[in-house]
């Protein structure tokens, strides 16, 4: 199951789908917006996609991991539009008949997911916004914000 | 060969549309196309940045080559989070 919509998310039913009797493991991970950043209170994040890529994208990382990790399925589900604090954006659910794999396969689903697929996140605060990961690395015209570390941002992964 | 490029997120909020326009050379390569729109939108990204270009709905290289009728699209850092 891949899912892109601007629909709240339901995780049961994306966790449900990968779920099999002989799998002895399910693990679901769920990235929510966060209510601050940096020290400044996010009222909302605003997810834009390139859907006909996204889908593509979202589709080769379950396919790649299902191969990597001998897993029979990963479900994928991301949110685009408005999403307010609290809500889930990203629901990546795998299961395995045991849970390391099923813990690493998740693990690295959300990672590739950050990295490749063409979603694009702005935080929304009271008195502006910033295209996350757009901005950290370049001139900070629209923003005051910057990361003085030196990785990538095709490197920076992790939670919603 | 005219393209219709088509920017997302902070691209498309710098160039102030969804969509840029640009006449290239029949031989065109992604690169020189990049450039082409990034000479019509200074403020696109600082000089010293590549700006990712995907044609058909997958990443494409500088050098490749453009076809008529590619689907063209400037891709910004994707979301990211740790």
């Amino acid at each position: 199951m891949i899912i892109l919509t601007d629909e709240p998310l339901d995780p049961v039913a994306v966790t449900d789908s990968v779920r099999k009797d002989g799998n002895g493991a399910v693990v679901t991970f769920l990235g929510t917006t966060r209510d601050n950043f940096g020290g400044k209170a996010v009222t909302r994040l605003e997810y834009e996609a390139y859907d006909v890529m996204a889908i593509r994208k979202l589709e080769e990382v379950r396919d790649s991991l299902c191969a990597d990790y001998g897993i029979e399925d990963i479900a994928i589900a991301h949110r685009t539009g408005r999403v307010d604090v609290g809500h889930v954006s990203l629901v990546v659910a795998v299961a395995s008949p045991h849970r390391v794999e099923a813990f690493e396969a998740c693990h690295e689903a959300v990672n590739r997911i950050k990295t490749v697929v063409p979603i694009w996140k702005k935080e929304w605060f009271a008195d502006g916004s910033r295209w996350v990961a757009c901005e950290d690395h370049e001139f900070a015209d629209e923003t005051e914000h910057h990361h003085a570390h030196g990785e990538r941002h095709a490197a920076a992964v992790g939670d919603d | 060969m005219q393209f219709d490029v088509r920017l997302f997120a902070l691209y498309r909020e710098r160039a102030g549309s969804s969509v840029v326009t640009v006449d290239v050379p029949e031989d065109a390569t992604v690169g020189v196309l990049s450039d082409a729109v990034r000479a019509m939108h200074p403020r696109l990204a600082p000089p010293e940045v590549r700006i990712v270009v995907a044609v058909n709905a997958e990443y494409a290289d500088d050098d490749q080559a453009l076809n008529p009728g590619d689907e063209v699209c400037l891709i910004p850092p994707v979301s990211g989070g740790r």
